[in-house]
């Protein structure tokens, strides 16, 4: 066998991102664009007249605090992840899942104020959205605590630390995500009541 | 195989071994598979199974059209009491079998069917992947389209018979269970098939896009991908970001309609008593209704505009006129798409001027449309044209594409639409520009890459009398409509023989059920011939047609894993068809510009200078043997 070498050019390797990552992006460019829908559903229907006014229940006030904080703390279970310091990491993945948890039953209170305010599911557009929409946001926010559960579970096993920091990205990315989508709904409803 | 590379070459695919040698069990490798190739296949079948039974459901209705004074009494056996007891079809159950087949049609056929089997099928093989980003995702996404399948299809035997209220499910009649039988049970287990069809469209979607961006082979850039690729890339983004939309939609439908909320519905009377709910919009739901709806039609149709743009270069033996063109024109639809969709509107009392500014919208879809339309025609223009089975139904496409998309100018005009609107014209119209159009680029990328699927060729004498007679047959069927349609019959209506103007048009209606019997017969010649072939077609040659993209490398049968050495690298773009100089009339995108110094154009030897030059940007390419 003859041996001419050739000489070739060599290919580019196209620029990429962890696809997983990626995944998840697109993921939540697909829950935001249900709460689009409905937002956009709900100025539609305004427009319309025939809408029904009331005050939201005060506790959505707290609930986002609540919120919020959450997200703090679960940055801080990430910049424990990123020093190795483990038992942080799980302690801040708890109370953030108990955060959440809280909301939750925040928001569950907050319908019961509503209840009590003789908004209900039923009735006019106007109250029936705040539940759905709230409602499905509770429903990513379950999501997200089981999600922050695989963490910890993920944390116990030693696959969370510095060196293998993307589980804890990503679950980062999602709760921040659930935090923003939150503000950005009370900002709506505050604003087109 | 004797590639030894030195430095730099990058091991992405240090799991390829992992795969290469691994073999499971029947249910791993068949049922519950994760090789995006056995994924692309069940999605194949089963669409292919929607097709024939929506086919079906279509001929029977058209029996009802063609021939209303025919007795249907031999049909009982099927369809129990669905014929009444003088022999003639239930009324509620033909809106019924006309919703069925258009949700089959549009979702089961043309989006799962067609974008699940090609895209699933060439994704990974044309962009030198070894499987999808995901594909654990990827066979969650097939198993939750089967359950959604599998819904749907019971809702057909209920006894209230499936959803009647159209494939759009317009509120009130679709929220009203009270409105029609069809409204009832098929009604709700039409929403959960189509939640669920949701989600697995969505998964794909997501991993469609994920693959396509971040799994790309060492220089397959963005401007050497086929033209498919950017199709899928395209559809899948529309999916993503409207499907949630249709999402949303059916989550207050049913809460309307099982909850007892107003979202839809207001002011309804049903015999004299007036119902509880109030303050809700029916225009509301087509709002979000539309706004997957027409996005869907181009979910629909890319695929298979890619599709035809890859075998009518590959076909014509050269390059496809207007690359840039062809990826800028479908990008340009895709943004079109979503601001168009109050067209489906006009005469449900919009503002007049909202009405000009959304057909202003509509009508510049027809620039990109024609741009694509000129550059297949230019492919085809001299060049030494190969009339595969793929081919043809190819060109059958842009035919397609043309007539209906014609008409569309038409439908697109607020004024016109007043006339035109809900009756057959609009039935013809989008049978050819969506339904047909798009089935043709099914069929097509089924015969091109039958080959890679299943090892073995399709018969072409078989394919080319499958695609005359269906060529045919469908003008014959959806040519006569527009004339239907301009004299003002309207669409889902169960008979026409009261109004006395009907009875000049009664030859044409029996005209069209025979040509769409004889259209759906043929459809059996190409089973016959799909099935044949998996087992006795002729073994196909590795690159059977002599193209240029990367699945045309593999060997015969890939295994999960794709290729069994390392992926093979790209050096340029796929439709270097007839290049002035070369050897043969192909060049395969991994060969490098070095191999091929007598047809190079002087700006490619320029990038081998470029690219080799200094002793770490190069490889060194030992001999084949
Ligand atoms: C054998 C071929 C076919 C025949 C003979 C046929 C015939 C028809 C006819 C006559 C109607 C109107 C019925 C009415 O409004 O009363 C109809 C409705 C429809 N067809 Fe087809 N069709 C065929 C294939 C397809 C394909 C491939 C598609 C894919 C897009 C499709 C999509 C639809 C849709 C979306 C509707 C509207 C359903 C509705 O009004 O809710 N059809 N078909
Ligand atoms: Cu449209």
């Amino acid at each position: 066998m003859s041996v001419d070498i050739k000489i070739v050019e060599e290919p580019k390797q196209p620029m990429t991102m962890n696809p997983k990552k990626f995944g998840m992006w697109l993921f939540m460019v697909t829950v935001f664009m249900v709460f689009a829908a409905l937002s956009s559903a709900y100025i539609v229907r305004r427009a319309e007249g025939n809408w029904s006014y009331f005050e939201l229940p005060a506790l959505f006030w707290v609930n986002t605090v609540v919120i919020l904080i959450s997200s703090i703390t679960l940055q801080w279970a990430y910049v424990s992840a990123k020093r190795d310091n483990l038992e942080s990491v799980k302690i801040a993945t708890i109370i953030t899942a108990i955060l959440g948890i809280g909301f939750m039953v925040g928001q569950y209170f907050a319908w019961a104020d509503l209840v009590t305010n003789s908004i209900h599911l039923v009735g006019n557009p106007s109250g029936s959205f705040v539940y759905i929409i709230s409602g499905l946001h509770g429903a990513h926010v379950l999501g997200g605590v089981i999600y922050l559960l695989i963490l910890l579970s993920a944390t116990q096993k030693g696959l969370v630390h510095s060196k293998s920091l993307n589980r804890i990205e990503m679950c980062a990315t999602y709760w921040h995500f659930l935090g923003g989508l939150w503000l950005y709904l009370f900002l709506f409803l505050l604003l087109y009541r | 195989m004797a590639t030894t590379a030195t430095h730099h070459d990058i091991h992405h695919d240090t799991h390829a071994d992992e795969h290469e040698h691994h073999e499971g069990n029947f249910w791993t490798n068949y049922i519950f598979s994760q090789d995006h190739k056995v994924i692309a296949k069940q999605f194949l079948i089963t669409g292919i199974f929607w097709a024939l039974l929506g086919g079906i459901l279509s001929v029977i209705f058209r029996l009802q059209l063609g021939f209303p004074d025919a007795s249907l009494e031999w049909l009982r056996p099927v369809l129990g009491g669905w014929i009444t007891p003088d022999g003639k079809l239930n009324q509620e159950f033909y809106l019924a079998l006309v919703t069925m087949h258009g949700t089959i049609m549009v979702f089961f056929v043309l989006t799962a069917g067609l974008s699940g089997t090609f895209s699933n099928f060439l994704i990974p093989l044309q962009i030198g992947a070894r499987d999808m980003a995901s594909g654990f995702l990827n066979m969650l996404s097939y198993w939750f389209f089967f359950t959604s399948s599998v819904i749907m299809f019971i809702s057909l035997f209920i006894s209230t018979g499936p959803a009647g209220g159209g494939w759009t499910i317009y509120p009130p009649l679709s929220a009203l269970p009270q409105a029609i039988s069809g409204s009832g049970l098929g009604m709700t287990m039409w929403l959960v098939a189509m939640a669920l069809f949701i989600v697995s469209s969505l998964l794909g979607g997501i991993n469609y896009i994920t693959t396509i961006i971040n799994m790309r082979t060492r220089g397959m850039s963005f401007t050497k991908m086929p033209l498919t690729i950017w199709a899928f890339f395209f559809t899948a983004i529309i999916g993503l970001l409207s499907f949630p939309v249709l999402f949303a939609a059916a989550l207050l439908l049913i809460f309307d309609r099982s909850f007892g909320t107003s979202f839809y519905l207001s002011d309804i009377y049903i015999q004299g008593q007036a119902l509880a709910h109030e303050g809700g919009s029916a225009i509301l739901f087509q709002h979000l209704f539309w706004f997957l709806g027409h996005p869907e039609v181009y979910i629909v149709l890319l695929p298979a505009l890619g599709i035809s743009s890859e075998i009518i270069a590959t076909n014509s033996r050269k390059p496809i006129f207007g690359y840039k063109a062809m990826i800028g024109s479908m990008l340009f639809i895709a943004i079109l798409s979503f601001i168009v969709w109050a067209h489906h509107m006009f005469v449900t009392g919009m503002n007049p001027f909202l009405g000009s500014i959304f057909m202003l919208l509509t009508l510049i879809i027809a620039v990109p449309s024609a741009v694509k339309i000129f550059n297949y025609v230019t492919t085809l223009w001299r060049g030494n044209i190969r009339f595969t089975p793929g081919m043809l139904f190819s060109i059958g496409l842009v035919s397609f594409f043309l007539t209906g998309g014609i008409t569309g100018i038409f439908l697109g005009n607020s004024a016109i639409d007043i006339q035109l609107h809900d009756t057959y014209f609009v039935v013809a119209h989008f049978h050819l520009v969506m339904g047909s159009a798009s089935f043709f680029g099914m069929m097509a990328g089924v015969y091109h890459w039958f080959p890679k699927m299943f090892g073995r060729m399709m018969d072409h004498r078989l394919g080319a009398i499958h695609f005359w007679i269906t060529f045919v047959g469908v003008y014959l069927v959806f040519f006569p409509l527009h004339y239907i349609g301009i004299a003002g019959f309207p669409r889902r209506y169960y008979s026409f023989t009261n109004f006395a103007f009907s009875s000049g048009f009664a030859d044409l209606n029996m005209l069209v059920s025979v040509a769409a019997i004889l259209t759906l017969a043929a459809q059996f010649i190409f089973l016959f011939n799909f099935f044949y072939s998996m087992f006795r077609g002729k073994l196909a040659p590795a690159n059977p047609w002599n193209s240029n993209t990367l699945e045309w490398t593999t060997p015969r049968n890939p295994q999960h894993g794709n290729w069994p050495g390392e992926i093979p690298a790209v050096y340029r773009w796929p439709y270097d068809y007839s290049k002035p100089g070369a050897k043969e009339d192909f060049i395969p995108q991994n060969v490098p510009y070095s191999e091929t110094p007598e047809s190079n154009l002087p700006h490619e030897n320029d990038q081998i200078k470029l690219e080799s030059s200094g002793d770490s940007g190069s490889i060194v390419i030992g001999p084949k043997h």
